[in-house]
């Protein structure tokens, strides 16, 4: 890009002069022998640090998701949400059904915002996302260990922004999708994608260095484990 | 076992008490001392202010004087660590004086490492009627690892009543040079020191190094305090017979 | 509108302020408190803490030994992604760079992640004289930049004010830079979060261009890493249409994988969770989410040199957690103004002379900024060996022999001259002996600094060297 970058690649050379010049990048060992695991995976684990970070956590069973995401949408009293395009319909559809419009009621103000642009960023503009209660959304991995939620923007997750903007996120975990440690987790996900992991709502140690949730991300975050 | 006692140019100067006390105790164990005399200091001073050819020079000085040592007593956790760990950086790769330093640092003990690991004793019969708290040195915390060896020196010590201290992984602020360099964070260090030192109600601190002491002990005098600091060594020589006098 | 550190007073006179200041050394020592246990607690967790630790080191060794094929590997990863790479030589090219950036998008405000190679460059008051607005967006930043102060922490800039404080700056400035606070507004630490969630809000709603540092560059992938905790990074990272990140060139690591061990050791040694509330990664530029356009700056501003250094060359292993900060005796005490620099602490007291040089009086004190405690080394998660390189450091500083050091090498030769000698140092000793009657309670000069607040010890009538010579000869004559 500019004159610099050779100039600064001659620095780092010349200052890199003691390296012999048979070295190679393999040839300085990285003693990888840490653990995989901590030995405490599982939903369990995930349950036990999710909460200890004061998310909201539910264990269901697969057929009650529709009918759990629904009472957690009436307990936190959202009028509207939004969800990923790809997200599945019956997720919503009792919720839907308890507030009086049919899933597929297409008319302003329908309580569930369906961010299906065309897939090149035509989706909900951040007044959208601004105004609605909350959003419902899968992930990719989730960390029993550290309790951390990782969406890669693959099946039911969306745009980042979606999960970004609305106060409120409640996400829907597979069992077959905790994995026991970060270690599995890196493995497991492709970089090339835009990541965002979740470890609890926003929180702030910025104040006398103590923890304290919500600040500009979703100040809450619910989670259902399914299976 | 015959111990060569490095006895250190502070201890030397300033504390003979101390190393006195070094003698009585090895020898009531029944080990013989010896002292070679053209010892002189570690260069631990210099070395941490940046005065390193001074301090090699003092390296090779402590070299020839402990060469034919089989165990090396240095009572101050600071010397012995800046024997032990600092020596060997000294030289250049490969250089004499980096062969001769790196040979002879395992052969380097504190007074506590002596006492349990080679010599395999934690009841020395001492004797000390006091209420003792007991100050982990920097050095002799992270850089000997000392852990549990002065506690357990103590703990069989009749008499002696062990108190613990708040906040004994903290620095006192002494750091050498540091003390007069930065004089008032140091002052700062050593009057949190003195604090936690005198909430424990101990009559005396200990520790193994006399630097450290000197410096949480002046804080405490010149408070007026009342409480008296005294090296470990001095704990461990006193008994019924011939009990330490605060 | 934020101060420089220009023309700051060495360390020691920083720190007789600092230490007298009582609200600053309660907030300090009560925030630093806090973190140190649980720190202690989280790594405690870890019984691999030790592997990750070495792990971690190799990887930076790896990576700094051949630095110049890692930063071509990334270079061509981020443009293969979509992403374009600038290479900065000195602060100076780095704020031209992205002011132009700015210029080119026709802009006048950008929101910011907080990002210490920014602070370190200045770039908020080269955006400002060139007409461009930053928004500080992390919740210390902001606190820093309305109450027009500078930085004293690396991960929490703030740290030196505590709640009633941050109330009154929120009061007080909020409504001169956008939302103002709400009338009512109380010292609980959530309602102050609750006062920087609205006053931003607009902000990340409506901003076009956004700047962020990095924790880590993966120059296999070219993924750009971020770890925080509110959410503002977020934001900036992907509502913006122009992203422009500006990374020192020692923040790369090799590969994805190798991100398992610093993603495991940087959040507990940093703020002492098992993961920080928000990590984004994000590779060039993903079609339909996130930035459009995306810009990495690299940067070198000295680092360079410090790599040159084979024995200061750890610190760029540093990944910025500032656990050595929240352990350090001394930065409790002084807090980190009184290092006059962005990277305050032990880390600062070896990076700052490092990447500036020894040559100015800051500088040069910061390296005897430390009782040698190693408290820092003890918990650094990459086991940079602070206090070696602060002796290594103290050595240029007395072998140059700049002000006070030409007395103090003379000394130190002096003492160098006695002690290289047994005899000579009898004879001091007895000298010392003999005096010891006339030794006042307070000593002139230098060495006063010790009576001003510390008695001396009682000189001994003998020392340990005459005592044995006594007892030797009565033993042989009684032989």
């Amino acid at each position: 890009m500019s004159g610099s970058r050779e100039q600064i690649l001659a620095r780092v050379r010349a200052a890199l002069a003691d390296v012999p010049s048979g070295e190679h990048p393999p040839d300085v060992e990285v003693p990888r022998d840490y653990a995989r695991s901590h030995g405490r995976g599982g939903a369990d684990t995930l349950v036990d640090r999710l909460e200890d970070y004061r998310a909201i956590v539910h264990r269901v069973a697969a057929d009650a998701l529709p009918d759990a995401v629904a009472a957690a949408l009436q307990r936190r009293g959202s009028r509207s949400i939004v969800v990923p395009a790809d997200l599945p319909e019956a997720w919503t559809a009792t919720w839907t059904d308890e507030i009086g419009g049919g899933a597929d009621m297409a008319a302003a103000g329908a309580p569930v915002l369906r961010d299906d642009g065309d897939g090149v960023g035509l989706g909900l503009g951040l007044g959208a996302l601004d105004a609605v209660d909350g959003v419902v959304t899968g992930c990719a991995v989730a960390i029993a260990e550290t309790g951390t939620i990782v969406l890669d923007g693959g099946e039911g997750q969306g745009r980042r922004v979606l999960t970004l903007v609305p106060d409120y996120h409640l996400c829907v975990v597979r069992a077959d999708q905790i994995v026991d440690d970060v270690p599995d987790a890196v493995a497991r996900l492709d970089p090339r994608r835009p990541l965002t992991w979740i470890s609890g709502p926003s929180a702030t140690s910025d104040i006398e260095l103590d923890r304290v949730e919500g600040v500009h991300g979703p100040r809450t975050l619910e989670v259902l484990i399914v299976g | 076992m015959r111990i060569a006692l490095f006895i250190t140019c502070l201890n030397d100067t300033l504390f003979p008490d101390t190393g006195r006390a070094v003698v009585r105790l090895l020898e009531r164990l029944g080990h013989e001392v010896v002292f070679p005399e053209s010892q002189t200091c570690c260069g631990q001073m210099h070395y941490n202010t940046g005065y390193r050819r001074d301090a090699q020079k003092l390296a090779v000085r402590f070299v020839k004087t402990f060469d034919d040592a089989d165990v090396i007593l240095a009572p101050s956790g600071s010397c012995a660590a800046m024997v032990r760990d600092n020596y060997p950086r000294l030289g250049a790769a490969g250089s004499r004086l980096q062969r001769a330093t790196t040979a002879l640092a395992p052969r380097v003990h504190d007074l506590s490492e002596l006492l349990v690991d080679v010599l395999g004793v934690t009841d020395v019969g001492a004797y000390f009627p006091h209420t003792v708290t007991y100050h982990p040195t920097c050095h002799g915390l992270r850089l000997l690892g000392l852990g549990d060896r002065p506690y357990a020196l103590l703990r069989e010590v009749r008499g002696l009543e062990l108190v613990e201290l708040p906040e004994a992984r903290e620095c006192c602020g002494f750091g050498g040079t540091f003390a007069v360099k930065n004089p008032d964070v140091s002052a700062a260090m050593g009057a949190d020191k003195a604090r936690n030192v005198a909430a424990t109600g101990a009559e005396v601190l200990c520790a193994v190094d006399n630097s450290c002491l000197m410096h949480i002990g002046g804080t405490l005098d010149r408070q007026r305090a009342g409480v008296k600091v005294v090296h470990l060594a001095e704990i461990l020589a006193s008994t019924e017979q011939e009990p330490a006098q605060l | 509108m934020t101060g420089t550190f220009l023309g700051m007073p060495t360390f020691p006179e920083a720190a007789r302020a600092a230490t007298a200041d009582a609200q600053l050394r309660h907030n300090l020592r009560k925030a630093t408190h806090t973190i140190r246990d649980k720190r202690a607690e989280a790594v405690g967790e870890l019984d691999d803490w030790t592997r990750l630790r070495a792990a971690g080191k190799a990887v930076k060794d790896r990576t700094l030994r051949h630095l110049d094929h890692y930063l071509e590997q990334l270079e061509a990863s981020v443009t293969a992604a979509g992403g374009q790479v600038h290479w900065a030589a000195d602060a100076a090219e780095a704020n031209r760079i992205v002011t132009d950036l700015v210029r080119a998008t026709g802009e006048r405000e950008l929101v910011k992640v907080k990002s210490m190679a920014t602070q370190e460059i200045g770039l908020n008051e080269a955006l400002e004289a060139a007409g461009i607005t930053a928004y500080e967006t992390d919740l210390a930043e902001l606190i820093v930049q309305l109450g027009d102060d500078l930085p004293s922490h690396i991960l929490v800039p703030a740290i030196h004010r505590n709640r009633a404080e941050i109330r009154e700056i929120f009061l007080r400035e909020m409504a001169a830079w956008g939302t103002a606070a709400p009338d009512g507004l109380t010292d609980d630490p959530r309602a102050l979060a609750d006062a920087a969630r609205v006053h931003l809000r607009e902000k990340f709603l409506s901003t076009k261009v956004a700047v962020s540092g990095a924790n880590f560059a993966v120059a296999e992938t070219g993924t750009l890493v971020v770890l925080e905790s509110e959410g503002n990074g977020r934001m900036c990272l992907t509502l913006p249409e122009t992203l422009i990140s500006v990374v020192g060139i020692e923040k790369t690591i090799p590969t994805w994988d190798d991100l398992d061990i610093f993603l495991q050791t940087l959040p507990r040694s940093s703020t002492g969770e098992r993961m920080n509330p928000y990590t984004s990664t994000w590779t060039g530029v993903t079609p339909g989410d996130g930035p459009q356009e995306f810009h990495l700056v690299l940067l070198d501003n000295g680092r360079s040199d410090v790599l040159a250094d084979e024995v200061g060359r750890q610190a760029l292993r540093c990944i910025r957690c500032s656990a050595c900060l929240n352990i350090c005796p001394v930065y409790e005490r002084t807090g980190g103004h009184a290092y006059g620099s962005v990277y305050p602490g032990p880390i600062g007291a070896i990076l700052t002379p490092q990447l500036k040089g020894t040559g100015g009086e800051l500088e040069a004190s910061l390296p005897y900024a430390s009782s040698l405690c190693g408290a820092c080394y003890e918990v650094c998660p990459v086991a940079i060996d602070i206090p070696e390189v602060l002796v290594h450091l103290r050595e240029e500083v007395a072998s140059a022999g700049g002000a006070g050091h030409r007395v103090e090498k003379a000394a130190m030769a002096a003492a160098e001259w006695v002690l290289d000698d047994d005899r000579r140092l009898g004879l001091a000793q007895r000298a010392v002996a003999s005096a010891r009657s006339l030794v006042p309670r307070r000593l002139p000069g230098p060495v006063g600094a010790w009576t001003d607040t510390r008695d001396l010890p009682d000189i001994p009538e003998e020392s340990f060297r005459q005592w044995w010579r006594t007892r030797e000869k009565g033993k042989r004559k009684r032989s």
